[in-house]
């Protein structure tokens, strides 16, 4: 294992504190591990809050500030967060409009931020959840723990973060947050493992002539292992699944996202991107909005994943409103 | 030994923090073969932090010890480790409540209520292959042995869980991590039935060597 790291124990704090140092203007981290919005709480606003395990940067302490989060809630790398880490960003966070917890759909994240909400209601705040559960790689049904929540969570804290930013209630945000999870579809690929550096190895193991189709962002296997594709037969693999899905049809508009998994150059993004927009104008979708680049990575495994999302109006409009965070930045 | 306190619950406390330790890396492969790889990371983690506060802890009646321990390890494990063990201890104290020591029975009434609490929070079944399927036959065992004595009672719950730890293994996951696998997770035995049945390893260690 090579890593630019002091001590694997010390990784998560230590990169927080060069958060803070980088982006004091925008954030800053309170007790236990919570990635607060720097202006927090704003009276009157719904607060936006996320978590998950760290490992995943920039999401989620990345997109934490103006027009998207209000904290983050980073755990152990790939490891949930703790509850007292939500309770103490609802806390740190409510103005009085009550708080959404946007939770990926993980069964420890579930269970966490289920425990913080009860505590936060039990202490007078108004507290709703929506679960993003966007992996097409996984099948949806009464024997699994559902879909993984994967790329679909980043358009959905930057549309809803718009949404609470211009005084929408806790009501029409979260019908938002829903709506977005019901359009948005993703698949993710492997072509090489993280290390989880407490573990010291890679979690899995694979050729260099092989690929992990439907990879998740902790490298759990996905839907199977094939041999080494060109970047149009993954383009392919990946996007096909999406498209049917759905399904995505004929007139729909998009945004269309192409993630980095951390170890992928962004020229190769920029490949698999131009293979989208062909696949997508061949099925006669409009790519209305696009996304390129590393937003919910996994450690330094190389690979990507696409994601798309069904755009109306209301979701174009608040797409394009003004961010301003460490990793999003625009109309500001 | 015919009653439970908090010198042997500290014992067990101890005994498991220690085998966690040892099997860190055993757990985080397992976990690594159909999880994400931080099972032994972080049970370690957490266990070891109630090790730190065992000495404050039994100073409380068993209710109040469990307590502590449950409140430990949903502050300090994550995932979905920490609320399911954390409940499970969580449950034991109410079961417990402020008796400074109980009677098999009452133990085995604790253990089911830790059972019942796992289930709840997990909303796991038999035959999901997760820790339920090593707790629950466990606890079955126990209470049917629970006649004999603590120590027999314990040394059939453990080889109860050990039997439902490998009976799991050629299964296919339906909660947690190693559901995304489908039948890829057959054949690789679960990390969460393999921390459970160490844990009642560990208890029933810890109530021989008294």
């Amino acid at each position: 294992m090579k890593k630019l790291m002091n001590a694997a124990d010390d990784m998560v704090d230590e990169a927080l504190a060069g958060m803070t140092a980088a982006h004091g203007d925008l954030l800053r981290v309170i007790e236990p591990n919570v990635v607060v919005r720097a202006d927090a709480p704003r009276q009157g606003k719904v607060g936006v809050i996320s978590g998950g395990g760290s490992g995943h940067e920039p999401m989620h302490g990345g997109f934490v500030g103006l027009g998207m989060l209000d904290a983050a809630c980073p755990g152990a790398v790939f490891t949930s967060p703790v509850p007292d880490q939500m309770l103490a960003a609802t806390k740190a966070v409510d103005g009085g409009a009550g708080v959404l917890h946007i939770v990926k759909n993980y069964t420890g994240d579930i269970m966490n931020f289920e425990l913080a909400a009860e505590l936060a209601q039990a202490d007078g705040i108004e507290v709703t959840a929506v679960v993003i559960a966007d992996d097409v790689a996984v099948k949806d049904s009464l024997y699994t723990a559902g879909r993984r929540g994967v790329g679909g969570t980043v358009l959905a804290e930057k549309i809803v973060g718009a949404a609470a930013e211009e005084g929408q209630d806790l009501a029409a945000v979260t019908a938002l947050c829903q709506r977005v999870q019901d359009n948005v579809r993703s698949m993710g690929i492997a072509l090489s493992s993280s290390t989880v550096p407490a573990a010291g190895k890679p979690t899995f193991e694979i050729g260099d002539d092989e690929m992990e189709v439907g990879v998740g962002i902790h490298g759990e296997p996905g839907r199977e292992r094939r041999k080494m594709g060109s970047a149009d037969e993954i383009t392919e693999a990946l996007l096909t699944p999406i498209l049917d899905d759905l399904p995505f049809s004929s007139g729909d508009r998009v945004l269309a996202f192409v993630n980095g998994m951390g170890g992928t150059p962004l020229i190769e993004l920029y490949v698999v991107y131009n293979k989208v927009a062909q696949m997508c104008a061949d099925r006669g979708l409009t790519i209305e909005r696009n996304l390129v680049g590393s937003y919910i990575t996994s450690l330094e495994m190389a690979g990507c994943s696409i994601t798309l999302l069904k755009l109306d109006d209301e979701m174009t409009r608040l797409w394009d409103a003004p961010v301003n965070t460490a990793a999003l930045r625009w109309g500001v | 030994m015919s009653t439970f306190d908090g010198p042997a619950m500290r014992r067990f406390l101890e005994a498991f923090a220690d085998r966690l330790r040892e099997r860190r890396e055993e757990l985080t492969q397992l976990d690594s073969a159909i999880g994400d790889a931080d099972h032994g990371i972080n049970m370690d983690r957490g266990f070891s932090a109630v090790r730190a506060k065992l000495d404050e802890l039994v100073e409380a009646d068993l209710g109040g010890f469990a307590k502590g321990v449950g409140m430990t390890l949903i502050s300090t494990v994550g995932g979905a480790s920490g609320p399911l063990y954390g409940t499970f201890f969580l449950r034991l104290a109410t079961s417990f409540s402020d008796r400074a020591s109980v009677t098999p029975q009452e133990l085995g009434q604790a253990l089911r209520a830790g059972l019942d609490g796992v289930r709840q929070r997990g909303k796991a079944e038999l035959d999901d292959k997760t820790m339920v399927d090593a707790m629950s036959p466990a606890v079955d065992a126990y209470e049917a042995a629970s006649g004999d004595g603590i120590g027999p009672a314990l040394t059939a719950a453990a080889m109860a869980a050990a039997e439902g730890r490998d009976r799991i293994t050629p299964l296919v996951a339906r909660k947690g991590r190693a559901s995304y696998l489908g039948e890829r997770a057959a054949n690789h035995q679960d990390p969460g039935a393999t921390s459970t049945t160490i844990l009642f390893e560990s208890l029933r260690d810890a109530v021989a060597e008294s």
